[in-house]
């Protein structure tokens, strides 16, 4: 074990992927000379070179779809996508394309892709640029879509991600990538639609991935302080869901509460939520509740955007809710 | 030859090819091929663009020119029959595939290459069997003209588990990797950025040279004005990629004509902002496609210079076999009919002597048979199992991977 960042485990598992396998290489904005938006590419034009650190126009379309292809031919490019918001500008490529060619072709051709992105508000960026829109991707068969949220999934699902035969997005976030967290060395892999118990307990089970788990894990750790024994499920993949390790977990602690940094209507939260009252209905509690952002675009002003975003407070908030309504006492 | 007046201008429906520089006199085949980057790449366009006669096959509807009429008697006999054969392989199959949908044994859309099999036959003459080919949704003929069996292509037409995509992808996504044909796309110029990357693949994996891969990627001529057809030219060009973007211009986008949503209606110089040469070739005339498309293909493997050849042809139907194309003016379905390139070559290769009556009428009759047959081989091969629904949900398999039919529970509650 090592401890280091969610930025340096993406790093160091890009480079040792590139060293394993020479079909592995990287394109993006940015990526080489500027060695990334946000640096997760330092370093590896110098050891890798243009040709598997290629840095492309800014054509979202274009370089994912020539992924695509390239993938189709056997090769395992690794896309960096600035941010999840600018994957809109090639959502034809990965949901008509990318998501479609295995099966539409009767399995003769797979897309060993990965499309690595930034997701995420908080750091006043504005309303285009601070998206939770992975529930798009999370919607569509044929994609897998991961989310981690330490530094050591960073470094397994990547890893799982790039070894996959099939087009996987990644999607990290502008607010973990300076988190840090123990990291196995040597090979790790995460397997892809498992879910993690990131923290167990009895008394009401929080639902996450991603920033929101990291959120939940922490408010987890201090209500053991006021005898509130909280279990966090981390999702870590969103498309396969792990539905089973969420309503095991419901089922034992009769109380869910989930917390997710994108918008409520329609989102992660609500799959979950029919999930638990699909698989753990009889067991429950209370009914399931839902933190999720405001339903507004996002705003610039530090106050209005911070209203709008989740927080630790919002699910202490909402658990004792929850608990109190089922007349719990610790 | 034409007169100015049925060479059409703006206002024209189909098959205009407004060439201001264009001189009647100038024969119809093409005369040079952009040799990128001996030349600056940029040159080799004008030098193309200037010395492209207008390419449309207006100018022979009393049959080839007598510069075609040449190089067809260049080709060997036996070569010409083949193309002959093919063209109408494609010619027939296509009529069954359009009396099949009426009978609903087709379902879904259904493009047919109905006018457009010099071009089809033509392209494919040209592309080695290591080369990869990346096509439209009006990709039947190309199937064919890749050496896949009918029989198979019509199963796929039919939804058939014997189909070339075990009946995954239907007339619009037709698939072989034996033969490299990947992909028939629905969606308008969706293939171009995957052909554009499969092009990439290749350049990352070997050198350019005579021995070379190459890719093909196909589109229409109302592709030409989606984004994704200007950012793959751009990266095909700062990449020097081994690409050929062939548009089959038939003068139709669906209803509207290349001169109402084109601002370069001459979209063999579409590729100019890209530096990427042009070269317009009447798609009537299969030896004329068939060396462009060669030449085009070798600056791609040779050179890994992307070169844009654009085929001019006709569409004898409409969009697709539910189409009446009542927005065609009779005078153009006539010109459609006049300019049909099946029976001009036949006429032409009895006339020339390279085959006799008896010679011809026995290739139709074979294709006849061979075509019957595939339909009997669609007809009478087993549908997709249902138990294979989730046969290719994953190519990688991980749990959770969803297998639940519509009334199935999402999760089995424990009471």
């Amino acid at each position: 074990m090592t401890e280091i960042s969610y930025r340096q485990a993406l790093h160091d598992t890009l480079r040792a992927e590139m060293l394993r396998d020479e079909s592995v290489f990287l394109l993006g904005e940015e990526i080489g000379i500027f060695e990334g938006s946000y640096k997760i590419t330092a370093g590896l034009l110098q050891e890798f070179g243009p040709r598997r650190v290629r840095d492309t126009p800014i054509s979202e379309e274009g370089f994912v779809g020539a992924a695509v292809g390239a993938a189709m031919l056997g090769l395992r490019p690794v896309v960096e996508l600035m941010t999840i918001n600018f994957s809109l500008l090639a959502i034809d490529q990965i949901v008509n394309h990318a998501a479609k060619i295995h099966a539409m072709f009767g399995g003769q051709a797979s897309v060993p892709m990965v499309i690595r992105t930034p997701g995420g508000g908080g750091q006043q960026l504005g309303a285009t640029h601070s998206q939770n829109i992975e529930v798009y991707y999370a919607h569509i068969p044929g994609l897998k879509v991961v989310a981690p949220s330490t530094p050591a999934d960073a470094k397994g699902l990547l890893t799982a991600s790039i070894r996959d035969d099939d087009p996987v997005l990644v999607v990290e976030n502008l607010a973990l990538y300076n988190t840090k967290g123990d990291v196995p060395d040597g090979d790790h892999v995460t397997e892809i639609g498992t879910a993690a118990v990131t923290k167990e307990g009895t008394d009401l089970t929080v639902v996450a991935y991603s920033r929101a788990a990291a959120i939940a894990l922490d408010v987890a750790r201090r209500l053991e302080d006021e005898h509130i024994s909280v279990e966090v499920v981390d999702l870590r993949s969103l498309r396969p869901l792990d539905r089973e390790t969420i309503c095991a977990s419901v089922r034992k602690t009769t109380r869910a509460v989930v917390i997710e940094d994108d918008w409520l209507s329609y989102g992660i939260g609500a799959e979950i939520a029919a999930t638990i009252q699909e698989g753990a209905f009889y067991h429950l509690d209370a009914p399931v509740r839902r933190v999720a952002a405001a339903e507004v675009p996002l705003p610039y002003a530090k106050s209005l955007e911070q209203a709008a975003l989740p927080h630790a407070g919002d699910l202490v908030t909402v658990i004792h809710e929850t608990l109190d309504a089922t007349g719990f006492t610790p | 030859m034409a007169t100015p007046q049925e060479r059409p201008g703006r206002t024209a429906r189909v098959r205009a090819t407004p060439e201001p520089g264009a001189r009647p006199e100038a024969p119809k085949r093409r005369r040079s091929a952009p040799r990128a980057p001996a030349t600056p790449a940029v040159q080799a366009v004008q030098a193309a663009q200037a010395t492209t006669p207008p390419a449309t096959a207006a100018d022979t509807e009393t049959g080839p020119s007598a510069a075609a009429a040449a190089a067809l008697a260049a080709e060997p006999p036996q070569v010409l029959a083949d193309y002959y054969r093919q063209m109408v392989l494609v010619r027939v199959f296509e009529q069954r595939a359009a009396e099949m949908y009426t009978r609903a044994k087709i379902g879904g859309y259904c493009h047919l290459n109905l006018g457009e099999e010099a071009t089809v036959v033509g392209l494919m003459a040209a592309l080695e069997r290591r080369d990869y080919l990346f096509t439209t949704y009006r990709e039947h003929g190309y199937a064919l003209c890749r050496g896949i069996d009918p029989g198979r292509v019509m199963a796929e037409l039919f939804g058939k588990a014997t189909g070339v995509s075990g009946g995954w992808g239907g007339s619009m996504h037709l698939f072989d990797a034996g033969a490299r044909l990947l992909g028939g796309y629905g969606i308008v110029g969706g293939q171009i950025p995957p052909a554009t990357g499969a092009a990439l693949a290749i350049a990352y994996r070997s050198d350019p040279g005579e021995d070379a891969e190459a890719v093909m990627c196909l589109m229409g001529d109302g592709t030409t004005n989606i984004g994704a057809f200007h950012e793959s030219l751009n990266l095909a060009a700062i990449w020097s990629l081994p690409i050929v973007y062939v548009v089959v211009n038939n003068g139709l986008g669906m209803g509207t004509t290349v001169q109402a949503a084109s601002g370069e209606p001459e979209l063999s110089r579409r590729g100019a902002s890209y530096r990427i040469p042009g070269v317009r070739v009447d798609g009537d005339d299969v030896i004329a496609v068939r060396d462009a498309a060669r030449q085009a293909l070798h600056s791609a493997r040779a050179e890994r210079q992307p070169v844009l050849v654009e085929a001019v042809s006709s569409r004898l139907r409409g969009h697709s076999v539910v189409d009446p194309a009542r927005y065609r003016s009779a005078e153009d379905t006539e010109r459609a009919r006049r300019l049909d390139p099946v029976p001009t070559l036949r006429s032409h290769l009895i006339q020339a002597g390279v085959v006799d009556l008896a010679a011809v009428t026995a290739i139709e009759a074979e294709v006849e048979d061979v075509v019957a047959a595939a339909v009997a081989f669609a007809d009478e091969s087993p549908p997709p199992a249902v138990a294979d629904l989730f046969a290719h949900a994953y190519a990688t398999p991980v749990p959770n991977t969803p297998h639940r039919l519509p009334a199935d529970a999402v999760v089995v509650s424990e009471p």
